[in-house]
């Protein structure tokens, strides 16, 4: 289908392009970029972004979809239409599902199941040992093969430091990345929210920053030695940044996300235990959330993630120690990342770039992908940074009606999402 | 969010934690109090307070003396009360809390007196009632996880101004697990509210939060790992209970180092102000907090503190479903 999008202003982040101009479409292609249609191009729809914002499609870098194993929580249907109401086109999912992805003929099953019209590509994260138990590895050469694009552990540590120095080196054998979150399994053991002044007035025990830093220390070494590419997912402190950037300057290529939650919110959103502020890692100090939002508009950080992970009802409304970690995300983190941009007055394509051509280029996808040029993906994201809307439970998409965000009011509607030139989503519900 | 235990006109409806109560609200309960100290003297120990009035004990976690001490407090007033002990009937059989509550509701709760192993547990029903609009059923928090126990804190309160009145002269020490300890919050907050000037926590840096001083903002609150720089010089001495299984876990050594460092002994006390007041939460460990020649020496208030608790828990009830007085 040949499609238009007329009157809108372009913003590619990739290059720094940012003017009124039309999108055309063909096929699953961008075929050109600006005022006059290519040679030819006769439109057969014609989509108007009038007052609104054409950009790449967002690329999220952790959504859990709950399939296989908690199809109760969600499904690959109900979160693809949340992706899709969100603008994002591609996400990657973590190993965490039941059984996790540690076999090649469970990526498989989940990239087939995924690949619709209309859904968002799929990029799953192999398990780096089996079961996630941190004891032996996993096939990753085969992994790979079956369309795992690096490995981690999701949210469980790898408790014994010797596997997961040679789980490490194993992938850097092949040149695989490996995606893991810092959380030392001892320091964080029977916490429920982050050490500080919160917890100890909430009697909630606490999980001191020293399990993120420890932790850290050791996976930064070990990338040091191993040479393994090394992505540090959802940061959660000043001082976890902190030692990031130390890394980096020391002449270490690591890169860091953070999620969506952790760059707004501080452990005193907990308020009166508000289960919503359940959260892996925990919510942190203010100075922390301070420092990894400027950690984000300085490049610190590389990218901002939703951390997408529906919870059924039944698990949040319990006291907060027995409630399960977790926030739903996939329709917040274009808002969230445009609240962010105006609070700190972020040119817009800079914020964009956070969650289109930055996790591109974590992902390897640097050729016309997250990117708004002539021969790219037509995976584009039509929203009205303008509008206003209000989080609710009736509003989300997800199946997951778990968030912090409940009430607040959020700038930036998305009008359109298109995925390899199909339209997968219209506010106007036209299809 | 707002505060959940007070309704739109600062009016106490819930009793959930003492942090956040304004003083003139403590002042109201020990105020309150005072009359029903007399009633445990009559020959016929009730007022009508209650009557007719359902008050369910909804007891997640063990406890005798604190279901016993409401127990009693309730039946002083008249009111009819039902014990349930959840953690060996619905809960085993997989019920949720808020399935509980909805099904003890039904059965037209006019109260529920809520000890939950859980901190906040009792903020989650508090708030599961007024979105569901049952908010005339009052919870009062009779222990919740480490968080709160604020019956508990309003009788150590009463206590102290029986024995010391004014609380702005006041220097008081907390000593032991301030870190596992509900009891130990609520009487910071109260101790903060009611204006006390010195208030010293004592014990271990593995049982006192490294964010003990600013949990609550503005606060007189001063750490001391040291027990004789904690007694020295003070009118009250709170001792809290040392649960036997912070033993496990690399938390201490010994219950004998223990006792050796932060146990309190006579000569320990007599750091303290001649006429300083000891105070227990019960139940002791002798030996190992406490020595015996303390605990049952002349200045421990340890048992007018149990009855205390009684009129103390009247006082709460009859304000919370009483109506005025």
């Amino acid at each position: 289908m040949k499609i238009e999008i007329r009157n809108g202003r372009v913003i590619d982040p990739s290059s720094g392009f940012d003017q009124p101009a039309s999108v055309y479409v063909a096929g699953s292609k961008i075929v050109g970029v600006g005022e006059t249609a290519p040679r030819s191009f006769q439109p057969e729809a014609v989509l108007d972004a009038t007052g609104c914002v054409v950009c790449p499609g967002l690329i999220d870098l952790s959504a859990r979809l709950r399939e296989p194993g908690f199809e109760y929580r969600a499904t690959l249907e109900s979160e693809m239409a949340a992706a899709a109401a969100g603008g994002i086109t591609r996400l990657v999912c973590p190993p965490d599902t039941d059984p996790p992805l540690d076999e090649p003929g469970l990526v498989e099953m989940l990239k087939y199941r995924a690949r619709q019209p209309g859904f968002a590509q799929v990029h799953p994260v192999g398990a780096l040992t089996i079961g996630l138990e941190g004891k032996r590895l996993t096939e990753m050469a085969e992994l790979a093969e079956a369309g795992c694009i690096a490995f981690g552990q999701a949210n469980v540590s790898v408790v014994d430091t010797q596997v997961l120095m040679r789980a490490m080196q194993y992938a850097a054998t092949f040149d695989f990345p490996v995606w893991l979150q810092a959380q030392d399994a001892h320091l964080t053991k029977g916490g429920v929210a982050h050490d500080g002044a919160v917890s100890a007035r909430l009697g909630l025990a606490g999980i001191p920053v020293v399990a993120e830093t420890v932790a850290l220390a050791t996976i930064l070494q070990l990338a040091r030695e191993t040479g393994a590419r090394l992505h540090i997912r959802r940061l959660s402190s000043a001082a976890g940044l902190a030692l990031v950037r130390a890394a980096r300057a020391d002449g270490l290529a690591v890169s860091c996300d953070i999620t969506i939650n952790h760059m707004h919110l501080c452990d005193r959103d907990i308020g009166f235990f508000d289960a919503h502020a359940r959260l892996d890692p925990p919510l942190r100090a203010t100075l922390d959330r301070d420092a990894l939002a400027a950690g984000l508009a300085d490049g610190g950080i590389d990218v901002l993630c939703s951390d997408h992970t529906p919870v059924d009802d039944d698990a949040k409304q319990q006291p907060f120690d027995e409630a399960e970690a977790g926030a739903t995300g996939l329709e917040l983190l274009l808002p969230l990342t445009l609240k962010w941009a105006m609070e700190q007055q972020i040119p817009l394509a800079q914020a964009l770039a956070k969650i289109t051509s930055e996790p591109a280029r974590i992902l390897g996808l640097t050729k016309g992908c997250g990117c708004i040029a002539p021969g790219a993906v037509a995976d584009l994201c039509i929203f009205d940074p303008a509008a206003k809307f209000t989080v609710s439970r009736e509003r989300l998409k997800s199946q997951g009606k778990n968030t912090p965000f409940l009430g607040h009011e959020l700038p930036g509607e998305v009008r359109y999402t298109l995925t390899e030139g199909h339209l997968a989503y219209s506010a106007d519900k036209l299809l | 969010m707002n505060n959940p235990q007070l309704n739109s006109h600062g009016e106490l409806i819930h009793l959930l934690s003492l942090d956040g109560l304004p003083r003139d609200i403590l002042h109201g309960i020990l105020d309150r109090a005072e009359p029903f100290t007399a009633v445990a003297e009559r020959e016929v120990k009730k007022v009508p307070l209650l009557r007719g009035k359902s008050v369910f004990n909804l007891f997640f976690e063990n406890s005798t003396r604190t279901r016993t001490t409401f127990e009693i407090a309730a039946k002083r007033l008249s009111a009819d009360v039902i014990n349930l002990n959840i953690n060996t009937s619905s809960a085993a059989k997989g019920e949720s809390l808020l399935d509980t509550v909805d099904n003890l509701a039904a059965m037209q709760a006019d109260m529920f007196v809520v000890r939950h192993a859980s901190s906040g547990a009792p903020y989650l029903i508090a708030r599961h009632l007024a979105a569901t609009q049952r908010s005339h059923i009052h919870v009062v928090n009779a222990g919740d996880g480490r968080h709160a126990h604020p019956t508990q804190g309003l009788l150590d309160m009463y206590t102290i101004r029986h024995y010391k009145g004014d609380f702005t002269r006041l220097s008081v020490a907390v000593v032991g697990d301030i870190l596992h300890s509900r009891v130990a919050r609520s009487q910071l907050h109260a101790l903060a509210t009611l204006g006390v000037p010195d208030i010293r926590l004592v014990g271990p840096k593995t049982l006192l939060p490294t964010a003990a001083i600013q949990m609550i903002d503005n606060a007189p609150l001063r750490v001391c790992h040291d027990l004789a720089d904690g007694l020295r010089g003070v009118d009250v001495v709170m001792m809290l209970r040392l649960q036997n299984e912070r033993m496990q876990g690399a938390l201490l050594p010994s219950p004998q180092e223990y006792y050796k460092s932060y146990g309190l002994t006579a000569d320990k006390l007599a750091l303290a102000k001649p006429d300083a007041i000891v105070m227990h939460p019960g139940p002791m460990n002798r030996g190992i907090e406490i020595d015996s020649a303390v605990a049952d020496g002349k200045q421990a208030v340890i048992l007018p503190q149990v009855t205390f608790g009684i009129a103390v828990r009247m006082a709460v009830m009859s304000m919370l479903a009483g109506g005025s007085q």
